[in-house]
């Protein structure tokens, strides 16, 4: 399954970079959460896909039975999620605001550090 | 020893104290200080001349092999009398020469805190120690340099004199890095006779090169020399003190040092020597063409400095007692003729001598005593400057050596004959001239004169017996230069012989051309246009260029546009991460694994959705297409073992489309800006990241550098932590703190949200748009405010010197009013904002519920 998730990654990548390259202030977010989620299957795929055995301990047992997924990527990847959550809230209302400050959506007429 | 630096530092420590209640006598309390250090250092002359070399041990950081070793021999213990005898008189002499100035204070804590630092550099024996003492010269030469800074030309001498320096002392640091770790040890002691281990190794050309530039910067070699002519613009006491005895010294101090160690090599003999030659001939001709009389003392000192680097180049042992002698006789006599110029320029008003005549009447012990130390400049007997001269002609014939090199001493020595004549002849006789009245002028204060008439007198002295000189004094120094015994001795008369013959004849020579001296100097302004052109020239292109290339790099990576940078980064992340993993690792493509048609689709979908994204005109369409991605990844968490992000990633997304639709819709639609050419530049950039994150992945299931510490984890996520899901513990167990910080930051990001949606401009009173606006009105009143004072309390300071007239004032304000009265803008933006606000106060409301929301959304995970 990992070279199917990398090629779906990669292109994840590109279309957050690419969208993050437009002018449009719109398409700046549509980029960040793109990048956000290739970010995470990022971490999720290096880490190797395991189908079927979720890190948990059944009950009465004290370890797993057999192998399991790798916990800390997860683990890592929930941070990561509830994280790019709070960027993105802030990232889209601070567009908001400079739009209605500034009455453009183009970046680059943002390029002046007054207004 | 280390005690003898710490009471200097010290000394300049409780100066400001001293000074409010003693005045300009705290000069005279002060120099107590190194008089005394000069008798603590003069005890120990019999030791060192019997051939001891005293160390002091002190650690500093151990583990860096740093120490605050300090190593008296006779090399270092010259240069600590010179330092600490010459500084007790310039000490007195600066008490009176800058008696009423209200920054004296100051200066007498940087004359203090440089004698330490020199001080310091000359007994060091750890290079990095001495490397710290170098650049502490510098800056204190800096702050000396500008003392009056009101003056742009002071400033201006002050910043080259450092940069140049410093620049300098850059270099000298790798060569002393390269040198140590060359020899394996930072001590000079140690690395003593491991000379051949040295010249022998691949890096010693970078080593001496790096070595001789800081030791050339520092002493003012060709073409570094052009520094310590501007360097003048300090007041006179620092002239003597740092820039003709001491400072200067430095970097010939360091040669000296060195020379036992490289002096075997031929390159060091070969740069030394000509660089030294060159120096001399320059510094002697410069000296020629002045008029000013501290330029003509400072090219001179540049001359002095050349001799003494050619002397070290040459190498042998009577060029090594040459070195000492003439190092010893130069300071004494350049140290008084400093100090006596700086009693000329401040009795008669001018340091020029064609402005200059006639002064012997109201200066006479000054002209006396400058027509010693003159003598003693030009090498005529019974002064030290002749014995060293002899000395150096001697070595000079000694050495194996090119015909031009001979040229060049015998030019410099005419003109140097030349030189001290002026200097001792043209503003004491002929007819009077002067810029001030013949009945003010008057022989300086005690104060003044003592520093003169002592370092005349020695520098008599040491002519008279320079045996008794020599062996206390000189020829130890001259040891530790050859880095063994020295046989010689000094004399005052060698007999018949052909230095005395050459001496002769450039005291003739010399003689004839200052007679001929107002002619010959307006000959040599034919050369003026290649004069211009020289070292200085280069430093001035240097300084342009680095402004140029600011500027330039400003331009290209600072240029204020967010996409710009975003590609730089992007595009630098591509070639160095693709770089590196293309040429360390392999990349495999294992397609042996098992697919199925479930799993296929659902990453068609994410793929797919993630692109219509991109391609879509509509926002609602994309807002679609990126509930689509975020619900695929969700799919992907939960068939590959991982329901808790699964589950996470689905709440998330589902808030997040709320949110997109609530304020996406609230701004423009998308729209099309860029060109054809435009998209297309950027999809290639953005498939190269695309592309590299492939190769990343595929690479980096394959190579696994460190066992993973998740084993330890499953383990002990129940027994320890109680826990049978062992994502959770660990988000609340192994790694709690990381959460933690998880919510800290959805905390500020709420706080953001919640600000920006609160304190909107619109609404808040005193409404316009610069941020956090509820005061600002006022603010800006009382801004107004303080710029009006400070313009009044300006416009007071130019009355006050008579530079404008007091109704000019008026009028300036009159026309201040008419600018505030018609501001069309600010009227503007009021009207515009009241428009806004009812539109803005919605907004807020419907806005809160999302930072509710969120702060739920933190609690949760």
């Amino acid at each position: 399954m990992e070279p199917v998730m990398a090629i779906a990654v990669g292109l994840m990548y590109a279309a957050a970079i690419y969208m993050m390259l437009r002018r449009s202030i719109v398409k700046l977010v549509i980029g960040l959460m793109l990048l956000s989620n290739a970010a995470n299957l990022l971490i999720f795929t290096s880490a190797g896909m395991t189908r079927g055995a979720p890190p948990l301990i059944p009950p009465g047992a004290v370890v797993p039975d057999g192998i399991v997924a790798d916990p800390l990527p997860q683990a890592l990847i929930l941070t990561a999620i509830v994280i790019a959550f709070g960027v993105l809230a802030f990232a889209v209302v601070l567009i908001h605001r400079a739009y209605n400050i500034l009455r453009t959506d183009n970046l680059d007429q943002m390029k002046d550090t007054d207004t | 020893m280390q005690l003898a630096v710490l009471v200097i530092y010290l000394a300049a420590l409780i100066t400001p104290w001293l000074f409010v209640q003693h005045q300009h006598r705290t000069a005279y309390i002060m120099a107590l200080v190194p008089a005394v250090l000069t008798i603590w250092f003069a005890t120990h002359i019999p030791l060192v001349a019997g051939g001891e070399v005293l160390i002091h041990e002190y650690q500093w950081i151990p583990g860096l092999d740093i120490s605050l070793t300090m190593v008296l021999d006779g090399l270092s213990l010259m240069f600590a009398l010179l330092i600490c005898g010459i500084g007790t008189l310039i000490v007195l002499y600066a008490g009176a020469y800058l008696k009423g100035n209200p920054a004296q204070n100051r200066f007498l804590v940087i004359l203090l805190a440089f004698m330490g630092s020199m001080l310091g550099l000359v007994l060091a024996d750890n290079l990095i120690t001495l490397f710290v003492f170098w650049e502490l010269t510098s800056i204190t030469s800096y702050m000396l340099i500008g003392f009056n800074h009101q003056s742009a030309e002071a400033r201006k001498a002050a910043l080259q004199g450092l940069i140049v320096t410093v620049a300098g002392g850059l270099a000298l640091l790798c060569g002393l890095v390269m040198l140590a770790s060359i020899a394996g040890s930072y001590s000079i002691q140690e690395i003593l006779g491991s000379s051949e281990a040295l010249t022998e190794h691949p890096l010693f050309v970078g080593m001496l090169i790096c070595l001789l530039l800081g030791a050339f910067t520092k002493s003012a070699q060709f073409p570094f020399h052009f520094w310590l002519p501007n360097a003048m613009a300090a007041p006179t006491p620092v002239s003597a003190y740092l820039h003709s005895a001491t400072m200067v010294k430095a970097g010939i101090y360091l040669l000296a040092r060195l020379q036992p160690e490289l002096g075997e090599s031929g390159l060091w003999t070969i740069l030394l020597s000509s660089f030294g030659a060159m120096t001399m001939l320059t510094g002697a001709f410069m000296a020629v063409r002045s008029t000013d009389l501290k330029k003509l003392l400072a090219y001179s000192t540049i001359m002095a400095l050349g001799t003494l680097t050619l002397l070290i180049g040459i190498g042998t042992e009577t060029a090594m007692i040459a070195f000492a002698a003439y190092l010893l006789a130069h300071s004494l006599y350049k140290g008084a003729l400093f100090m006596l110029a700086g009693i000329v320029d401040h009795e008669a008003g001018s340091r020029d001598v064609t402005l200059l005549g006639g002064l012997r009447k109201n200066l006479p012990l000054t002209a006396i005593l400058v027509a010693v130390a003159a003598l003693s400049l030009a090498g005529i007997p019974p002064l030290f400057g002749f014995v060293a001269k002899e000395l150096l002609l001697e070595s000079m014939l000694g050495g194996a050596f090119h015909s031009f090199i001979y040229v060049f001493v015998m030019v410099a020595s005419i003109f140097v004959v030349t030189v001290a004549s002026v200097i001792a002849l043209r503003p004491f006789f002929g007819t009077f001239k002067a810029p001030k009245e013949k009945e003010k002028i008057h022989e300086p204060p005690i104060a003044m004169l003592a520093g003169p008439v002592v370092l005349v007198f020695l520098s008599l002295v040491a002519g008279i017996i320079p045996g008794t000189v020599g062996s206390w004094v000189t020829l130890p120094a001259s040891t530790a230069v050859a880095g063994g015994v020295v046989e010689g001795y000094l004399a005052l008369w060698h007999g018949l012989n052909l230095p005395l013959l050459l001496s002769g004849i450039s005291i003739a020579v010399g003689l004839v051309l200052f007679k001929y001296w107002d002619a010959f100097r307006s000959r040599l302004q034919v050369l003026d246009p290649i004069i211009a052109r020289g070292p200085e020239r280069g430093y001035f292109w240097f300084m342009d260029a680095i402004v140029w290339v600011a500027e330039w790099q400003t331009r290209i990576l600072q240029n204020g546009s967010m996409r710009n940078y975003l590609r730089t980064i992007v595009l630098v992340f591509v070639g160095l991460t693709g770089y590196t993993l293309l040429t360390r690792y392999q990349l495999h493509w294992n397609w042996d694994v098992n697919l199925y048609f479930h799993e296929l689709v659902t990453v068609g979908i994410l793929v797919a959705a993630a692109i219509a994204a991109c391609i879509t005109h509509s926002r609602l369409g994309s807002v679609a297409a990126m509930g689509a991605v975020g619900f695929s990844v969700a799919l992907i968490f939960i068939l590959f073992s991982a329901p808790d992000l699964g589950i996470t990633q689905i709440l998330v997304e589902t808030l997040t489309v709320i949110l997109l639709v609530l304020v996406l819709f609230r701004l423009p639609s998308f729209s099309n800006i860029s060109t054809t050419r435009e998209r297309i530049r950027d999809a290639i950039v953005a498939l190269l990241v695309g592309v590299l994150i492939m190769f990343l992945i595929m690479i980096t299931i394959d190579v696994q550098l460190f066992e993973p510490i998740s084993g330890y984890m499953i383990e002990n996520s129940y027994t320890l932590a109680h826990g049978r899901n062992i994502v959770n513990v660990i988000l609340v167990d192994y790694r709690a703190l990381d959460t933690l910080g998880e919510i800290f930051v959805l905390a500020l990001a709420a706080m953001g949200v919640y600000a920006m949606i609160k304190f909107n401009p619109a609404t808040s009173p005193g409404s316009n748009h610069y941020a956090g606006t509820l005061i600002l009105g006022e603010k800006k009143l009382a801004e107004k405010d303080i710029i009006h004072s400070l313009e009044e309390i300006h416009q007071k300071m130019l009355e006050d010197q008579n530079i404008i007239s007091a109704g000019a004032m008026k009028d300036r304000n009159d026309n201040d009013d008419d600018d505030e009265d018609d501001s069309p803008n600010s009227s503007y933006d009021e009207d515009r904002d009241h428009d806004d606000s009812q539109a803005a106060k919605r907004k807020a409301e419907e806005h809160d519920d999302d930072a509710e929301n969120e702060d739920k959304e933190g609690k949760k995970s």
